[in-house]
């Protein structure tokens, strides 16, 4: 792991570090220096967290796993005993893995084998989704910690819609996707004008709305006159009826719908909007230097609303896409299934651009349709991916780490 | 103590900041480094003060080698160092502050105050520094603070001292002073070393100059070399140091600026009752030292500032009031002062800083997306016109050296339909090359019949500049005087003293 890489980023140090600036430049707080830093390092770093976070991830297989545990207790008497225990449980974790997200290789036919990579999609759209939310509102300098909440939020609301306003054909399905996006935006909003007007931080702002989000729809949900299901006591709505459900995209067999296809769709927008648009020109000069973009012209404040309105929009989409698309079922305060916070994971991985955070959340969804089988066969318990994602975090967070471990040059000139 | 410095390397990556510089100051000798800012002097600097290692070479003092780790092992074998941005806690006291990080304790651990209050008192006594040991340092003038890092320096029995820039924050009086100052210390035996970029203090200090270049030792100078020499030896090539200037083409009165004043979040007035007029194809020098209503006078014009009361019209229209993003419409220029902080985009492209306070429409913005081949046209053009010396319109601005920067902020205010400049600080941390375009920029500016307003704190760019010269002190105008005024009246203004017949 050394040889090019090393070359490669010692070149990346010689341009960002002029050894001889004369004046201190008043930049961000250490804070934000610190979360930039982890939101858009390197890439090389991003795949070395994931190859690190799988390694430890691998050595916690072996300790949890019995039989491993139990070669260990005479591993001098048989060592290879512990080593062949150790090599099966690890190798069975990841193949399970492998055959429950992208192709199973038990399976009779093409057709039933490769229902785990279309379920690995269906995970990753809402992450991907949710993830551009997170990513776009960092590009401006806002870290959107409230995904749940504005999952959450515009999950109801399109329930809401989908099971009230009655319209005929799929204009319901366009009429509830668009209600759920519009509530993920303003409950985003509220963040951002807040922080536009008031200069509360907007971490704080979206975390708290996360409570209030969640209190509020389980609100909803515990009154007959607004979501609950009449004559039930769960907190749970309706099912969607079936013009609000987001179409399967390859028939009955697989349950990728079309959720999918709009995340899609919504990373090229951000793409475009981000790389090409003046607008995310602006966001962009916001979140890189607010007092040169003040200085320029552009208002500071209306950015952070403006941002924080579209961010809420994509994580909308997201919680739009679990009510509409993966649990039809009904609306219920899991709608968000820990998306809202995997998403701020997914754009770290992804450096909040957009073609990263696709991919990060194809790996996450991943994880996510993987973990089950690997429960099920190995009796691995699914944590252990929680595990793994969370490494991954904790390596991102930590890109010091990960160049001592790998001997990369490091950042700092001297 | 003879210090040495022999072949000192020390590499960034690719990037060689030192590359075998030699150096030795004799005991009683100003030794001065010239050099433009990015030449390596602050970087030899902190290989002599330990905070960077060498790569190659070695320290020596009266012939023994040197190992130092960091400040600490420097300030204990006798380096002293006078920083650009004093080290100095504001709240505590003088002697407190000559005593932290040199701490005397008497019993269980309490402070020996009175050790430390007579060491001040007798360092202050034999320069004659008249320093009060008791006064907190907040309170005191940016000279005295100065001399507090002298005092400081000199009480842990400094024999070679370096100063870091040290006339940047200082009245031309405190300048004189601290000349003398510096003469006193080498006549009492210490050495040292003069960091410096302006010509002008080197010549009437110096006695011996060694002139740096992209981290070599270009040369030797002598004192008696005239501005021109040592600038040609600095920048590599013969230096234009006047600016070529016609007398102004007046126009109309362009600018009127009346009463105004802009107090602060804290209730402090910043800038009281400002009242001035600029007319087209005038150059209005704004001198005065930093920190008496200057940032607060420019960023008021460019309604960045909060709490303006009075008026700022610009051919008939006021600017009070109004935003940013209208007054920039209505064709004001502005090169702030800190171009890091204020100006730039360091992240973003050449190109894209181009183009950061016109992102809302023609002639980069269509339909809500930016015209990427245009910008690329204008970006080169924009380079080859103002001579920013990169590898191409997508390197990143932040890094471009401090000159190159300039130029850009500079391209990007000047390609606009001008109906005012306003030019905070334009040539700071700026090579004297790059100095020599900018002022060339601005007088081709103000001779296309544009008002124009500079802000400056060193005297030779006011001089250079100005068609006329008002003095801010303590947010007041002091007085507007012709261009040719001397500098020892100016230098009284800016110290809050009335000139005996004012001009208006």
């Amino acid at each position: 792991m050394t040889g090019p890489e090393e070359q490669s980023t010692t070149g990346e140090v010689d341009l960002e570090q002029a050894p001889e600036e004369e004046t201190a430049p008043q930049g961000p707080s250490r804070f934000e220096q610190a979360m930039r830093d982890v939101v858009t390092g390197n890439a090389l770093v991003a795949v070395l967290a994931v190859f690190l976070a799988v390694v430890v991830g691998s050595l916690m297989i072996m300790f949890t796993d019995d039989a491993v545990r139990d070669s260990a207790s005479y591993v001098f008497a048989r060592p290879q005993d512990f080593f062949s225990a150790s090599w099966d449980a690890i190798s069975g974790a990841y193949a399970a893995l492998f055959r429950g997200s992208v192709y199973n290789t038990n399976a009779d036919d093409f057709a039933t084998g490769i229902r785990p990579l279309t379920e690995s999609l269906k995970f990753a759209g809402p992450l991907i989704a949710a993830g551009l939310g997170v990513g776009l509102a960092f590009r401006a300098g806002m870290f959107n910690i409230g995904g749940r909440g504005q999952m959450l939020l515009a999950g109801a609301v399109s329930g809401y819609v989908a099971i009230n306003a009655g319209l005929p054909g799929p204009l319901l399905l366009v009429a509830a996707t668009v209600a759920g996006m519009v509530a993920g935006a303003l409950w985003a909003g509220i963040a951002g004008l807040l922080k536009a007007r008031t200069g509360a931080h907007e971490v704080i702002v979206t975390i708290m709305l996360n409570y209030v989000g969640f209190y509020l729809v389980f609100f909803a949900l515990s009154r007959q006159s607004l979501l609950q299901t009449p004559g039930s006591v769960n907190p749970k709505s309706l099912p969607m009826p079936d013009n609000a459900v987001m179409p399967d995209l390859l028939g009955d067999r697989y349950n990728l719908h079309l959720g999918f296809v709009l995340s899609l769709v919504a990373v090229a927008f951000v793409w475009w909007l981000l790389n090409r648009s003046a607008m995310g020109y602006r966001f962009r000069a916001v979140g890189e230097n607010p007092h040169a973009a003040r200085t320029a012209g552009i208002d500071v404040g209306r950015t952070y609303v403006t941002v924080m309105l579209i961010a809420g929009a994509l994580v909308g989409l997201a919680g739009t896409n679990q009510v509409l698309g993966t649990v039809p079922s009904g609306v219920t305060v899991d709608v968000d299934a820990g998306i809202g916070f995997d998403a701020i994971t997914v754009a770290l991985l992804g450096r909040s651009n957009p073609i990263g955070i696709f991919w990060a959340g194809l790996l996450f969804g991943g994880f996510k349709a993987g973990g089950f089988l690997m429960q099920a066969s190995e009796g691995i318990p699914v944590d252990i991916v929680l595990v793994i994602q969370s490494l991954i975090v904790l390596f991102i967070a930590a890109p010091p780490l990960v160049r001592a471990l790998f001997r990369l040059p490091s950042k700092e000139a001297a | 103590m003879q210090l040495a410095l022999r072949d000192i390397t020390k590499r960034f990556g690719s990037l060689v900041a030192n590359d075998h510089i030699s150096l030795t100051v004799e005991p009683g000798e100003i030794h001065c480094l010239l050099g433009e800012n990015g030449a390596g002097k602050s970087t030899l600097m902190n290989v002599l003060y330990g905070l960077y290692t060498a790569d190659e070479g070695s320290i020596e003092l009266d012939g023994v080698e040197q190992h130092f780790d960091g400040p600490g092992d420097a300030i204990a074998a006798g380096i002293g160092m006078v920083h650009q941005h004093f080290m100095l806690v504001p709240v505590f006291t003088v002697a407190e502050n000559v005593m932290l990080g040199n701490e005397s304790t008497g019993f269980a651990g309490s402070l020996d105050l009175g050790a430390a209050r007579a060491r001040v008192r007798e360092i202050s006594e034999r320069f004659g520094f008249h320093v009060d040991p008791d006064a907190v340092v907040e309170e005191l003038p940016v000279g005295v603070q100065q001399r507090v890092e002298i005092i400081k320096a000199l009480s842990r029995d400094a024999r070679v001292l370096v100063f870091d820039e040290p006339t940047a924050v200082l009245t031309p009086q405190e300048t004189d002073e601290l000349m003398a100052i510096m003469r006193q210390l080498a006549e009492s035996g210490v050495g040292i070393v003069f960091i410096t970029h302006k010509l002008r203090e080197v010549r009437a200090v110096a006695d011996r100059i060694t002139v740096i270049r992209l981290g070599k030792v270009v040369g030797e100078a002598s004192p008696t070399a005239s501005n021109n020499e040592l600038a040609a030896l600095m920048v590599g090539r013969e230096v234009e140091l006047t600016v070529q200037k016609q007398p102004p083409t007046l126009g109309d009165e362009a600018l009127v600026v009346e009463g105004l004043t802009v107090v602060d979040a804290a209730g402090i007035t910043q800038l009281d009752g400002v009242s001035f007029t600029v007319r087209a194809g005038e150059i209005l020098a704004v001198a005065g030292v930093q920190g008496n209503g200057q940032t607060e006078l420019t960023e008021a014009l460019l309604g960045l500032q909060d709490g303006v009361r009075g008026s700022a019209r610009l051919d008939g229209q006021e600017l009070v009031g109004r935003s940013v993003r209208k007054i920039l419409d209505a064709g004001v220029g502005f090169v702030p002062e800190d171009r890091q902080v204020d100006g730039l985009v360091g992240t973003f492209t050449i190109a894209e800083n181009l183009m950061l306070d016109r992102s809302f429409g023609k002639p980069f913005v269509s339909t809500g997306t930016v015209n990427q081949s245009l910008l690329r046209r204008f970006a080169e053009e924009k380079l080859a016109e103002y001579d920013v010396r990169a590898p191409g319109i997508s390197t990143p601005a932040g890094s471009l050296s401090g000159g190159n920067q300039q130029k850009v902020v500079v391209a990007r205010e000047l390609s606009k339909d001008l109906r005012l400049l306003v030019a905070a600080q334009p040539t700071r941390g700026v090579d004297v090359g790059s100095i020599e375009f900018i002022h060339s920029q601005i007088v081709a500016t103000r001779d296309s019949g544009v008002p124009v307003v500079v802000v400056s704190t060193e005297l030779d760019e006011v001089a250079a500049l100005a068609d006329r010269i008002m003095v801010l002190y303590r947010g007041k105008v002091v007085g507007i005087v012709p261009a040719d005024t001397p500098r020892d009246v100016l230098g009284l203004m800016m110290a809050g003293e009335r000139p005996a017949e004012e001009v208006a």
